[in-house]
C-alpha cells in the first residue's frame, strides 16, 4: 500500500491531494495565504483530516508551484512544468498539449507519451492572459470570477474589448458599464480577449491533439468555447479530476516514483 | 499674427496661442466626455485668458488622439511632426526627444533640420506610461504631483522587478506591508518607468542632446531617473513639457501664415 501528497503553492490558490494506490482520497483547495508555507499547510491539513489520516501516514510528500521552496513539511520539490505535465498525462492519457492558465501565470506545455516535456512556453511579465486578468474583470463586474463562464452563455452581441493590456481593458470594460451594456455581453468579451491573448501563446508553440486545458480557467466554459474557434481544434475536457488540481496530482505521482 | 495649437491628448487637452511667435496664452486640461467638447472647452480657456475672440486667431493647427474632432482646426498634423517641431523651435540644439504623456510613451529622433528621423511608439501596455504612476500613486495614497519630492527623501534603494502595471502594483503593496518607506518605494517605481523608457529608446538609439516632455516630464524624479538611466543629462525645457506638442502644433500654424 503506498499513501503519497502533492502540493501545488499558487499565487492564488494552494492545493493538496493524497494519493492512496494511486488513487485520490482526499484533496483541497484553499485561497493562498500571505506565506507559502501557511497556504501549503493549511492545504495540506485540509485534504488530511478530509481521509482522517495524520501527516505520518504519508510515505512522502513532494511540492511544487511558485513557493515550492518554502515548504518545510515536504521530502522534496518538483518544477510546476514538470508536474503539470505529469498530472495531465495521468487525467488523461492521450493529451499531448497543455494550456495551463494559473492565477498570475499562463504555461503551454508540449508533452510526449511518457510526460516527458519536449518544449513549453510561459507568460508571467503580463496580467493579460493569466488568470489575473479575468480576477480585476470580474471585480469591475462585481461578480465571482467562477460566474464568468455562465454569464458568457447568455451573450448575445459580445462586446470587443480595444486593448490587450489589463490597465486599457479595465477603462474599456467600465466604459462599456457607463454605456448600458449588459453585464453577460461584457463577459463574453472579456472571455473572447482572455481567449485570443492565450491562443498567441498557443499556436507559437505548433500544438498536438490532444489538447487540454488545466487551471482555475479551464472550468470557464467561455473562454474553452472562443479557444477552440480560434484555434480550430478540440479542447478535450478532463473530467477525471478537478483540472485545477493537476499540477498537484502531478507532484503527488513524483512523490511516488521517490518513494 | 496669432496662432494656435491645440494638441487633443487621451487625458488631456491642451491650447498654446502664440503671438508674433511669443506665448500670449496656454490651457491644460483634462478630457471631458468627447474630444469636440474638450477641444471647445480648452480653446474657450485659452482665448478667454488672452482676452481674445477664436476669431482673432489667424490659423489653428490641431494634433493629438482627437485630432480629427476639433471644430476649430485649420488643419492637422500628426503628434510625432508637433513634439518634434515644438522641441525643435525651442532647442535646435536637441536630436532625440522622450515623451511621457498619460497613457502612451514614445520616443522621436530628429535631424539638424528638425524633420523626424525614426520614431518608436508605446500604447499598447499601460506599463511605461504616466498611468503606471498614477496607478502606483493611488495605491501608495499619495497624489501624483508629490511623487518628485518623495524621490529626494529616499534613503534605500528599492528594486521593482514587475513591469506590468497589474503586477507591480501588488509587489507595491506587499512593498507597503513588509514596511518600506514610500520615499523608497516612490524612487524604486520612478527607476522603473525610467528604465522602461530608456530601453524604448535605446531601440532606435539615442543620439544627444535629449529633451524630456509630456505631463510625466515635469516629475523631477523621473526626470533625474531617465538622466541616469540614459547616462546622459537632459536639456532643461524652458515651457510646461506638457504643452509641448500644442506649442509645436502653434509653431507649425505660424509658419503656414508666413
Amino acid at each position: 500500500m503506498s499513501v503519497v501528497a502533492g502540493c501545488d503553492v499558487g499565487s492564488l490558490t494552494s492545493k493538496a491531494v493524497i494519493l492512496k494506490d494511486k488513487k485520490i482520497i482526499a484533496s483541497a483547495i484553499i485561497k493562498s495565504k500571505a506565506k507559502p508555507q501557511q497556504s501549503a499547510e493549511k492545504a495540506f491539513v485540509q485534504a488530511l483530516s478530509d481521509c482522517s489520516l495524520d501527516q505520518a501516514d504519508i510515505q512522502c510528500c513532494v511540492g511544487t508551484g511558485y513557493g515550492r521552496n518554502q515548504i518545510s513539511f515536504v521530502n522534496h520539490v518538483v518544477s510546476e512544468i514538470s508536474c503539470h505535465a505529469k498530472g495531465a498525462l495521468w487525467l488523461m492519457p492521450s493529451v499531448r498539449t497543455i494550456i495551463d492558465i494559473g492565477g498570475q501565470d499562463c504555461k503551454i506545455i508540449k508533452i510526449d507519451k511518457t510526460a516527458t516535456v519536449q518544449n513549453f512556453l510561459t507568460n508571467d511579465k503580463c496580467a493579460s492572459g493569466t488568470g489575473r486578468f479575468l480576477e480585476v474583470m470580474a471585480q469591475i463586474l462585481n461578480i465571482e470570477i467562477s460566474e464568468l463562464g455562465g454569464l458568457t452563455q447568455k451573450s448575445r452581441s459580445p462586446i470587443t474589448l480595444a486593448s490587450t493590456c489589463t490597465v486599457w481593458a479595465q477603462a474599456d470594460v467600465i466604459k462599456h458599464l457607463n454605456d448600458g451594456v449588459p453585464p453577460e455581453d461584457i463577459a463574453a468579451g472579456i472571455n473572447a480577449a482572455m481567449a485570443n491573448r492565450v491562443s498567441i501563446l498557443v499556436r507559437s508553440i505548433k500544438p498536438e491533439k490532444d489538447i487540454c486545458m488545466t487551471g482555475g480557467v479551464a472550468k470557464n466554459q467561455g473562454v474553452l468555447s472562443v479557444m477552440e474557434k480560434i484555434l480550430g481544434q478540440r479542447i478535450k475536457k478532463i473530467r477525471k479530476a478537478d483540472p485545477q488540481m493537476a499540477g498537484a496530482i502531478g507532484a503527488a505521482l513524483f512523490a511516488l516514483e521517490k518513494m | 499674427m496669432r496662432v494656435a495649437g491645440c494638441d487633443i491628448g487621451s487625458l488631456t487637452a491642451k491650447v498654446v496661442i502664440l503671438k508674433d511667435q511669443e506665448i500670449e496664452s496656454k490651457t491644460v486640461q483634462r478630457c471631458v466626455s468627447t474630444p469636440e467638447k474638450s477641444a471647445e472647452s480648452v480653446m474657450d480657456h485659452a482665448i478667454t485668458q488672452a482676452g481674445i475672440k477664436l476669431a482673432d486667431i489667424d490659423y489653428i493647427v490641431g494634433t493629438g488622439y482627437g485630432q480629427k474632432k476639433i471644430p476649430f482646426a485649420n488643419h492637422t498634423e500628426s503628434e510625432i511632426t508637433c513634439h518634434a517641431q515644438g522641441v525643435f523651435a525651442l532647442l535646435p540644439k536637441v536630436r532625440t526627444i522622450v515623451d511621457i504623456g498619460g497613457q502612451d510613451a514614445k520616443v522621436v529622433r530628429i535631424n539638424d533640420r528638425g524633420v523626424v528621423s525614426r520614431y518608436v511608439y508605446n500604447d499598447k501596455c499601460a506599463s511605461g506610461t504616466g498611468r503606471f504612476l498614477e496607478i502606483m500613486a493611488d495605491a501608495l495614497e499619495i497624489s501624483i504631483e508629490d511623487m518628485g519630492t518623495y524621490h529626494d527623501q529616499a534613503k534605500e534603494k528599492l528594486h521593482i522587478s514587475n513591469q506590468c502595471v497589474i503586477f507591480a502594483e501588488s509587489e507595491v503593496i506587499s512593498l507597503i506591508n513588509e514596511g518600506k518607506e514610500t520615499p523608497d518605494i516612490v524612487c524604486g517605481l520612478h527607476i522603473a518607468l525610467a528604465n522602461r523608457a530608456a530601453s524604448l529608446a535605446k531601440s532606435i538609439g539615442v543620439e544627444p542632446k535629449v529633451a524630456f516632455t509630456g505631463g510625466v516630464a515635469k516629475n523631477s524624479g523621473v526626470f533625474k531617473a531617465l538622466e541616469r538611466s540614459l547616462k546622459t543629462l537632459l536639456e532643461e525645457y524652458p515651457i510646461d513639457p506638457q504643452i509641448s506638442g500644442a506649442y509645436g502644433a502653434a509653431v507649425l500654424a505660424s509658419r503656414h501664415i508666413q
